[in-house]
């Protein structure tokens, strides 16, 4: 490793001095065909993947399609999803085994479906979208995108790791700033000359990952992962910085979004909403100018703090104490916030959706798990937790199903998921979570 | 942090009348003997990040950006940082940060006081110059002095850029990100070496030894003197460590140790993110959370090192401090329009200690109302060292709640209905009870007598204890066995970046008995653990297996396929 992080240096060394620079990378080497639905090769634009996540799931027997298989109907609280039901696989019944383990609330069900392994205390493993990033992800500029509605960065579910969580934005103007701030190069735009100062930058980078080797070997074994995911994070900003360094290959779909303005960061609905719009239309042009594969969206907080302005109850609260309406047969204000998220959901795919690549659009080259953590949130069950896959997915997996799973583990759609996105498993998850079974149903 | 606010200080000048007064060095170590625990790697938080930045380039320095967050491990942010490794994004920050102070030192009005000479050319490369500046940041920045090899390629790089950018201090700009960016910097990681004096046992390198000194007196770097004690070998001895620790302990920057101890330990990082209702609570605002904290800060100064008076009296002191903004939450009259003033409670006040003031109550709160369960369960895990089991999945919370009656009016009243549930009564009997002893402060720390027109019991027991209101529970809590026994393992925790082993159970114990015998002084227990063997010892590094690859549930699953 030492020799060519040597080597790549020199190779740096000698760009700079030199003049232009354009060393292609696999991707950009191809160019779009004119219609800008495809590589002009004929391979298709690349799959993006997504998650988003809520908190204290939804109502039973309100959410569940009645009909399984193709064709179905979206039920009462899925209703604004049905523009999209084509492109969605509807997961009902599934759950998580705790292998007598403690459940933790709102935690232990995105452990579950995130990263296959119900954790005693901190989590123990890399959640899916690392693992499908790191094999559709690493020729982008942002490995990952990560951002979340109610204000916390540590509410990001996305880790490398048991050390290594990836932070969430919390402020969709921050996001802009990132993505299409400064150090954004328009794939679409006529000139293009490398910037001397980001050469000294990758240069100084450089410096630093040569000294791995070296390092690494001073720690003992159990912090030798540790430090080596620090150089990882090293070698990513060093790529980015050298995809910098490259003209960009031009993108039809390609512009920026509009500069955002913040609602006020924090729980009150409304502005969580309007922040989730700014988000939605950041992350969708960052993808479709290539800047990232992989997005993350954490709708809020799993003890869903989210509220109505001058109202001491929050949706988690709510979910609790409120008395089910024996009318309704539900709890008409927990259900009232469950509604105001899937409507959100269903803004991200129609942002998506907006984005046209030729007769495509960006969601048809998405693939997207949206899911909650519980069940039925009064008890906390880790039945019946709500999945859903949305988005074309690139023609990647078979779409438009509801597959009613009773008691199967939740383990099942992670291991579909990086089967059909190419990640070379065969089986995932631990103890009982443990899977060599994806969902045949949805596989091509 | 707020009480060290001097100007460029590169170490160096200390040297004050002690404000404590201590049994004298060379105290007799007849602790029972421990195993150690292994090196540790642990990331710089925030706070000490921002403090190195301040005692290394001056408080003029700003620190830019955003940083990733801290998590929590074992009660405290110090554990967190001990299996804590930098994620993409979160380096991206971090170059984000070190780019904008290293822009900063080199600017003109940095440049003249934070270089040590001159360039001969300012366009050309000057290795000399170069040389005295990295050779003396580098040593406070990695808290060892740099190796020839990193010296010389430091400043080799310093000099390619300046020849890329035709100016001197651009390259010693990229020198200052690169040792920003470098995990010597960004992780302080520990070394061990033979033990000398206990064949086949290890014990921590001289810069280690250092580090964790600083850190945990100070909160902060080790500063001169302490490196030159290191160079020297003087922490190799006993007597040379107690010597360090003696002046440490004797310092004023001694509050910033005790500081930075009590923001981790009170889970302060909380209120990066806490809201609370506009509507419901108008006077509450990140102002008065920022005051907030630096009131209770300022308490625990006062108690433990202006006074060196008893750790339990926290929880009873009558004595604050108030901004005006405060005055305002507490109903307390502030003559001073800025800055802060102190102010004596009357006896038998309901707001005196810490455990009542708005740092407390209001970060153990929902945003619109209070939560004695959430307040019971920070109360017991904070102070009491005890960790209150998760609710069950599963639970059924129907019977709790019965559509026929109407609300209840207050927050026993509510949680009552728990208590009476087998299922539910195990937890809330040990949360409830003590949270429901501070209902007469609300969510964003008022006091209140009545919720919804129905007046607030506060009576109640805790571990045995029957009180009759907050201040009596104040007393109990004031008095429980459990409070000193978990300041001493959770100071130890702290200092060592990891839980206390079950080998060191001992250890402990000893030193709480020595804590009691002191009059439960922090300063004192600080100097013991600082000057102890045990604070120092490395047990045997472990032999797991290597695996730097992305970790992912499930054993042998990946395929043995090409991508």
């Amino acid at each position: 490793m030492s020799a060519m992080s040597a080597s790549r240096r020199n190779v740096l060394r000698g760009m700079m001095g030199g003049a232009a620079v354009s060393v292609g990378l696999p991707f950009l080497d191809c160019f779009l065909n004119t219609s800008g639905t495809a590589l002009a090769s004929g391979a298709p634009l690349p799959t993006a993947f997504g998650t988003f996540f809520w908190g204290c799931g939804l109502n039973p027997g309100r959410w569940e399609p009645a009909k399984t298989g193709a064709g179905y109907d979206m039920n009462i609280e899925t209703a604004p999803l049905t523009p999209f039901k084509n492109r969605i696989n509807t997961i009902s019944g599934m759950k998580v085994f705790l292998d007598g383990k403690g459940a933790r609330p709102h935690f232990t069900g995105e452990m579950a479906i995130l990263t296959g392994d119900v954790p005693r205390e901190q989590p123990n493993y890399a959640s899916l979208d690392s693992i499908v990033a790191d094999t559709i992800g690493t020729r982008t500029r942002f490995r990952s995108l990560e951002v979340t509605g109610t204000g916390k960065p540590t509410d990001s579910l996305s880790r490398r790791s048991a050390s290594v969580t990836n932070p969430a934005e919390i402020s969709p103007a921050a996001l802009y700033t990132r993505v299409f701030g400064a150090d954004f190069a328009d794939p679409n735009s006529a000139d293009f000359k490398p910037d001397t100062r980001v050469m000294v930058r990758k240069s100084v980078l450089s410096g630093v990952s040569e000294q791995r080797e070296a390092l690494l070997k001073q720690v003992g074994a159990a912090d030798r992962q540790r430090l080596d995911e620090y150089f990882t994070a090293v070698r990513q900003l060093e790529q980015q910085l050298d995809i910098q360094l490259h003209k960009p290959e031009p993108l039809a779909a390609c512009s920026k979004s509009d500069q955002p303005t913040d609602a006020l960061i924090g729980t009150e609905i409304d502005n969580v909403v309007a922040n989730h719009k700014l988000f939605a239309q950041i992350l969708a042009h960052a993808v479709a100018c290539d800047q990232t594969h992989v997005t993350n969206v954490v709708f809020g907080e799993a003890t869903s703090p989210l509220r109505k302005p001058g109202t001491a109850m929050t949706h988690h609260i709510y979910t609790h104490e409120e008395p089910m309406d024996p009318k309704l047969g539900y709890q008409p204000n927990a259900t009232y916030f469950m509604g105001r998220i899937v409507e959100t959901l269903a803004m991200y795919l129609a942002t998506l959706d907006s984005i046209k690549e030729g007769d495509h659009t960006l969601l048809d080259r998405t693939m997207m798990l949206a899911h909650s953590e519980t069940g039925f949130a009064k008890i906390h069950a880790l039945e019946n937790i709500p999945m859903f896959i949305c988005g074309g997915a690139n023609g990647k997996m078979k779409m438009g199903q509801h597959l009613k799973l009773d008691g199967e583990p939740v383990t099942r759609v992670g291991l579909t998921i990086q089967q059909s996105l190419g990640v070379p498993v065969d089986s995932w998850g631990t103890m009982s979570l443990n899977t060599s079974k994806p969902l045949g149903e949805l596989m091509i | 942090m707020v009480m060290l606010n001097k100007p460029a200080r590169i170490f160096g000048a200390l040297g004050f009348a002690a404000a404590i007064a201590l049994a004298g060095c060379g105290q007799k170590d007849d602790a029972p003997t421990t195993k150690g625990g292994p090196v540790s790697l642990r990331r710089l938080t925030e706070p000490e990040y921002r403090q190195i930045i301040a005692d290394v380039f001056g408080t003029t320095i700003k620190v830019p950006g955003r940083f990733q967050p801290d998590t929590r491990d074992n009660g405290l942010i110090a554990v967190g940082t001990s299996r804590e490794s930098v994620a993409g994004t979160g380096f991206e920050e971090y170059d984000l940060t070190a780019r904008g102070i290293a822009a900063q030192v080199v600017d003109e009005a940095h440049r003249d006081t934070l270089i040590p000479c001159k360039p001969a050319k300012a366009t050309e490369r000057d290795d000399a110059c170069a040389t005295q500046f990295v050779t003396r940041t580098g040593r406070l920045l990695f808290r060892r002095p740099l190796t020839k090899d990193e010296l010389a390629n430091i400043v080799n790089d310093a000099g390619d850029s300046t020849a890329k950018l035709g100016n001197f201090y651009s390259g010693i700009e990229s020198s200052i990100v690169g040792m920003l960016d470098s995990s010597q910097f960004l992780f302080r990681q520990e070394a061990s070496i033979p033990d000398a004096d206990n064949a086949g046992q290890r014990k921590l390198d001289p810069y280690s030894k250092a580090s964790r000194l600083s850190f945990f007196l100070w909160d902060t770097t080790p500063d001169l003197d302490l490196l030159d004690a290191a160079d020297k070998g003087e922490l190799d001895s006993d007597a040379g460590v107690a010597k360090q620790v003696d002046r440490m302990v004797k310092s004023p920057r001694l509050a910033s140790g005790v500081r930075a101890f009590f923001t981790d330990m009170l889970g302060f990082d909380g209120f990066a993110a806490l809201q609370k209702d506009p509507q419901i609570y108008p006077k509450y605002g990140s102002a008065v959370a920022v005051d907030a904290q630096e009131q209770t800060l300022r308490t625990l100064a006062d108690v433990l090192v202006t006074q060196n008076g008893d750790y339990r009296d926290i929880f009873t002191t009558r004595r604050t401090y108030l901004t005006r903004l405060l005055g305002s939450v507490y109903a307390v009259p502030v003559k001073v329009s800025t800055g802060w003033e102190a102010h004596d409670y009357p006896e038998g006040d309901p707001r005196a200690g810490i455990l009542t003031e708005v740092s407390f109550v209001s970060l153990h709160s929902h945003p619109g109302r209070s939560s004695p369960t959430i307040r019971g369960k920070a109360l017991r895990e904070i102070f009491l060292c005890q960790k209150v089991p998760d609710p069950p999945g599963n639970v059924n919370f129907a019977l709790v709640q019965d559509t026929k009656n109407p609300a209840f009016h207050t927050a026993r009243a509510r949680l009552g209905a728990h208590i009476n549930q087998p299922t539910c009564a195990g937890c809330h009997k040990i949360m409830d009870p003590v949270g429901l002893a501070m209902e007469n402060f609300d969510s964003a720390g008022g006091f209140r007598s009545t919720e919804n027109d129905s007046p607030i019991e506060t009576a109640g027991e805790i571990d045995g204890t029957k009180f009759s209101d907050v201040n009596g529970f104040k007393k109990a809590i004031h008095d429980h066995p459990a409070v000193p026994t978990c300041l001493v393992n959770r100071i130890y925790s702290f200092g060592t970046g990891r839980p206390a082993t079950k080998d060191e159970a001992e250890w402990l114990n000893y030193q709480v008995k020595q804590f009691a015998a002191s009059g439960y002084k922090v300063p004192e227990l600080m100097r013991r653990i600082a000057g102890s063997k045990a604070f120092y010892r490395v047990s045997t590094p472990g032999t797991e297996a290597n695996n730097a690859k992305l970790s992912m549930a499930g054993t042998g699953s990946q395929k043995e396929t090409a991508k």
